[in-house]
């Protein structure tokens, strides 16, 4: 019984603290970082005052949120309201479950990880749904359905993207995709090449999928306020915020795993320690991809709602669709994939 | 030690619990985004029994086709429409012996379907999948695209034709309104929008100081 428990209860628990926390933690620093490097792009500073170069930030922004009031607005639904925030976080924290950070280090290796994957993602937009409803505001339901209508979109081509990994990898399991891409050549071996044009999909989707700049119609500061969470305050509007930056640090992990090799290195084998596979070489190409998310916010301005909506069903599905069909050529006859 | 098959008996019951509770909350619910969303936990803890039954694929799939896409449409339409509660509860007493009978009718169908099965008593086999020793997923796509291409191929198909046939239904052209077409934005020559001028640099003459003010402006 004590081993039972010890085994199947206790070290779960454990280990997905091991991921939880650094996590949070992640997410804090992101948000200093995301400040600086906008500001850098502004040509200003970006925070300096809290602590070392304004390090403590982000604490301090956590500290003021949780401190502050969460006002129910009149006639909202109650349960609902206090619901929302936390369907938007569950997701966004149980998808880490089967993501890999070495060949070894997973909490759940399933061999459906990545339609497990897809079923929490999709169930996301439930939290910004109900935060629109719930909260009895024009601007916060008009947020709502914006961002229904644009989730469900660029989930079809996140699916089928993630499609054309799995004709390459010809498995589910996200250990296996990253496997199907070692070798001994280094980045030559990775799927960014024969998917070069998903890969592009894939994180301009995730862009999308997480609501962020150049796709935050959900948000919308100049025409709808803030959209669905506009009437939350405190540590409600916290918990959005986290679930948010999860799912942005998720995206990149992925695109990482799925077409830049994961843990592997992008030297040659034949290279020594440069060439060895490490969880570095992960968080390195995930920092990459996370920046890649500030720099959009800096550089482009909003998409119009018709626009974003052109680009997920007439640009992006078609090119999904296409390029399954290249990947299976290109199994078929050899030219990559397992 | 906990039996493990103790412990998934219990949370059979559980679940199934929790999925008929919902699906009664479905229909007793007043608020119709309520009910929607009791919806989405029914298929949710439907997933959850599948899951039980080692149907992984079966299960993931519910969720991401109905609980991720199809109830967000139905949640999507049911938070636009302006319901009248007390116009659709009218009538309730008139139209319940239509109700009772159609119940009555098919639970008398379903339990035929059960007797029959049960006459037929066949118990199921092995598991395909653990036999192949695949998970499964590999197993459930293997036989899609082998054994039962034909029928799997079909209904694809058959959908596409719905598909189809629901744009065709709501497509109409309406005269006199205003669309964007991207291509022939973006194929814009700027030239026949903008006129550049070319003219040389004319510097205007610069009026000569006096020289009482050449003191530096602090």
């Amino acid at each position: 019984m004590g081993e039972q428990l010890f085994d199947h209860l206790l070290m779960p628990v454990v280990y997905i603290l091991c991921i939880v926390v650094p996590l949070i933690i992640a997410v804090a620093m992101y948000v200093y970082w995301e400040r600086k490097v906008v500001g850098w792009m502004h040509v200003r500073l970006g925070p300096n005052q809290v602590g070392p170069l304004g390090l403590f930030q982000a604490f301090a922004d956590v500290a003021k949120l949780l401190i502050k009031e969460v006002i129910l607005p009149t006639r909202a639904s109650r349960a609902l309201y206090y619901l929302a925030p936390m369907l938007a976080l569950v997701p966004a924290l149980a998808a880490w479950a089967v993501v890999p950070f070495g060949a070894k280090m997973v909490v759940s290796n399933a061999n459906a990880g990545v339609l497990y994957l897809l079923g929490m993602t999709s169930l996301g937009v439930y939290g910004i749904i109900l935060a629109g409803w719930a909260s009895n505001s024009r601007y916060a339901l008009l947020g709502a359905m914006r961002s229904a209508a644009q989730v469900i979109s660029y989930e079809l081509s996140i699916g089928l993207c993630m499609v054309s990994v799995l004709v390459l990898a010809g498995s589910l399991n996200f250990t296996d995709i990253v496997n199907a891409q070692g070798g001994t050549k280094g980045i030559f071996d990775w799927f960014m090449w024969p998917l070069l044009p998903i890969m592009v999909v894939y994180f301009v989707s995730g862009v999308a999928e997480t609501n962020r700049l150049p796709f935050d119609m959900a948000e919308g500061e100049s025409e709808i306020v803030a959209g669905f969470h506009v009437e939350y305050s405190g540590s409600a509007f916290a918990i959005f915020f986290l679930a948010e930056y999860a799912n942005m640090i998720l995206v990149s992990f992925l695109a990482s795993i799925m077409f830049m090799g994961g843990w592997f290195s992008p030297f040659p084998t034949s290279w020594g320690w440069l060439g060895q596979a490490s969880f570095w070489w992960l968080f390195a190409k995930a920092f990459a991809f996370a920046f890649l998310f500030l720099w959009f916010r800096a550089t482009f301005p909003r998409y119009r709602y018709d626009q974003i909506m052109r680009l997920g069903w007439k640009v992006f599905i078609p090119i999904g669709l296409v390029w399954v069909v290249v990947a299976g050529f290109m199994k078929f006859y050899g030219v990559a994939g397992v | 030690m906990i039996d493990p098959n103790f412990f998934q008996l219990i949370c059979f019951y559980a679940f199934g619990a929790i999925t008929v509770g919902a699906a009664i909350a479905v229909i007793s619910l007043r608020n119709t985004v309520h009910a929607v969303l009791s919806l989405v936990l029914t298929f949710f803890s439907t997933a959850c029994i599948w899951m039980l039954a080692e149907a992984e694929f079966l299960a993931v799939a519910l969720i991401v086709v109905y609980v991720g896409a199809v109830m967000v449409l139905f949640l999507f339409v049911v938070m636009m429409l302006d319901i009248d509660q007390v116009k659709i509860r009218e009538g309730f007493v008139r139209f319940l012996p239509v109700g009772l009978v159609v119940a009555v009718v098919m639970l008398v169908e379903m339990l035929a379907l059960i007797g029959v099965r049960a006459m037929h008593a066949q118990t199921l086999g092995v598991n395909p999948a653990t036999v192949a020793g695949q998970s499964n997923t590999a197993w459930l796509g293997t036989a899609l695209y082998t054994h039962y291409l034909l029928p799997f191929e079909v209904a694809a198909l058959i959908l596409t034709v719905g598909v189809v046939a629901a744009v065709a239904l709501t497509l109409r052209q309406r005269s006199g309104s205003k669309r964007q077409m991207a291509a022939e934005q973006v194929a814009v020559d700027p030239r026949a929008r903008v006129r550049l001028v070319k003219m040389d640099a004319v510097r205007p003459p610069v009026a000569e100081p006096p020289a009482a003010s050449e003191e530096p402006k602090a």
